[in-house]
C-alpha cells in the first residue's frame, strides 16, 4: 500500500480526532480524502508536525494524532527525545515510513537503508512504539487511541504518492477552523 | 530588583502558561525560575524550529506560549518564522538572549549579533532592545502587544540588562 491508500482506510477513524498532518502530498492526500475541520494541514516547515502535535497534546485533554513522514521525523530528530521524555497520554505520532521523500520526488530516505526510526523512538525514551504494516494501521490505530497512552507508530509502507490538488484553503482559515474544533 | 522573577511574574500575570527553552548562560537564572513556577509547563527543546512548533501547537491548544533562546536561533528559525508562526497569524513571544552585545567576552557572538536586527527587521517582526534593567517595565506592555496582534514579538536581552558575566 501506499500512503494514500492507507490515509483512504483510516479516514474514518481520524475523522473524530484531532489531526495534525504533515507538509505536501500527505496533507494533500489528506484534504483530498477527507476534509475535516479537525484537520490542521501544514502548508510548510518541514519537519514540525510531530512539535505541533505534542505542543496541541499538552495543552489540552483531546486525543491528537499526527500524520508524519519518516523523512520529516529525520529533519527534526530533536522532536523523539522531546516526546520521550514529556510524552501524555492523548498522543499519537504515525509516521507513514515509506523510506522516500515523497513531496519532492521519491528520493530515498535514510530508513529504507540501514536507519531504524522506531528503534531511534524507543532509545530517545518513547515508551509505547510500534511498528505495523501498511495493512494492519487501521487497528493499530483505533487500538493506540483505545489503550490511552501515548504511542508512536511506525507504519512500513511502499512509497508512492496520489495525484491530488494543492490545498488553496488560506492558512488562518485552516488554523481558525481548527482551533474552534479543537475548543468545541 | 531580581530580574529572572520579574520576567517570570510578567508572564504569569499575562497568562502564558506554555514555555519552552533552548539554553544560553545569560538565561539560565529565567530559566531555572520558569522550571520552579507551578503555572508555567516548561518544556526544554532541542532545537529553536522544534520548540516553535511545540508553541504554535500549544497556542492552538489554548495556552498562551512563550519561546526563550539565543539570538543565534535567529539564524535557524526564519522559515519557521515565517511560513508557520506569520503564515497562520501566531502570537509568540521571543525572549531572546542578545549575545555579541556589548559586555560580550566570546568573539564568534558577534558574528550574529550584527545580523540579528537586521534579519529581525527583514521579516518585520516586532522588536524591542532590553539594554538596562528597567527596561524590563516595557515586558507587560510588549507581551499584551503581542497576543492582541498575533504576531511573533522579539525582546533582546542583552548582557548588560542580564548585569554582564561575572568573573568572565
Amino acid at each position: 500500500m501506499i500512503r494514500s491508500e492507507i490515509l483512504k482506510e483510516i479516514a474514518p477513524i481520524l475523522r473524530d480526532q484531532l489531526v495534525v498532518c504533515n507538509i505536501g502530498i500527505p496533507s494533500q492526500e489528506l484534504h483530498a480524502i477527507d476534509d475535516q475541520p479537525t484537520n490542521f494541514y501544514m502548508l510548510g516547515t518541514m519537519g514540525l508536525a510531530s512539535s505541533i502535535g505534542l505542543g496541541l497534546a499538552l495543552a489540552q485533554p483531546k486525543p491528537v494524532v499526527v500524520i508524519d513522514g519518516d523523512g520529516s521525523v529525520l529533519t527534526n530528530l530533536g522532536t523523539l527525545p522531546t516526546i520521550g521524555n514529556n510524552c501524555p497520554d492523548n498522543y499519537i505520532l504515525m509516521i507513514i515510513d515509506n523510506g522516500s521523500y515523497g513531496s519532492t520526488g521519491d528520493q530515498p530516505t535514510y530508513t529504507g537503508m540501514k536507519t531504524d526510526l522506531a528503534g531511534m523512538a524507543r532509545a530517545a525514551g518513547c515508551e509505547t512504539v510500534i511498528e505495523v504494516q501498511d495493512v494492519d494501521t487501521g487497528p493499530a490505530l483505533q487500538a493506540a487511541l483505545d489503550s490511552g497512552k501515548g504511542t508512536v507508530m511506525v507504519v512500513k509502507c511502499d512509497s508512492g504518492n496520489a495525484k491530488m490538488p494543492v490545498i488553496t484553503m488560506d492558512p488562518v482559515v485552516i488554523r481558525d477552523r481548527f482551533m474552534k474544533a479543537v475548543a468545541s | 530588583m531580581n530580574i529572572d522573577k520579574r520576567i517570570a511574574d510578567e508572564l504569569v500575570a499575562n497568562d502564558v502558561s506554555f514555555v519552552t527553552t533552548v539554553p544560553c548562560k545569560q538565561l539560565a537564572g529565567v530559566i531555572e525560575e520558569i522550571d520552579q513556577r507551578d503555572d508555567i509547563f516548561h518544556i526544554p527543546s532541542n532545537k529553536e524550529d522544534e520548540g516553535m512548533g511545540l508553541c504554535a501547537g500549544a497556542w492552538m491548544g489554548g495556552k498562551r506560549p512563550a519561546i526563550i533562546m539565543q539570538n543565534t536561533a535567529i539564524g535557524v528559525t526564519i522559515n519557521t518564522l515565517a511560513t508557520l508562526i506569520q503564515y497562520y497569524r501566531m502570537p509568540l513571544p521571543m525572549i531572546i538572549s542578545y549575545r555579541g552585545e556589548l559586555r560580550e567576552p566570546v568573539a564568534c557572538q558577534v558574528e550574529m549579533a550584527v545580523h540579528t536586527k537586521a534579519l529581525l527587521a527583514q521579516m518585520n517582526i516586532p522588536t524591542y532592545h532590553f539594554h538596562w534593567q528597567k527596561d524590563v517595565e516595557e515586558f507587560d506592555n510588549i507581551l499584551k502587544y503581542t497576543f492582541m496582534c498575533n504576531k511573533p514579538v522579539a525582546i533582546l536581552t542583552d548582557a548588560n540588562f542580564w548585569g554582564g558575566y561575572g568573573d568572565q
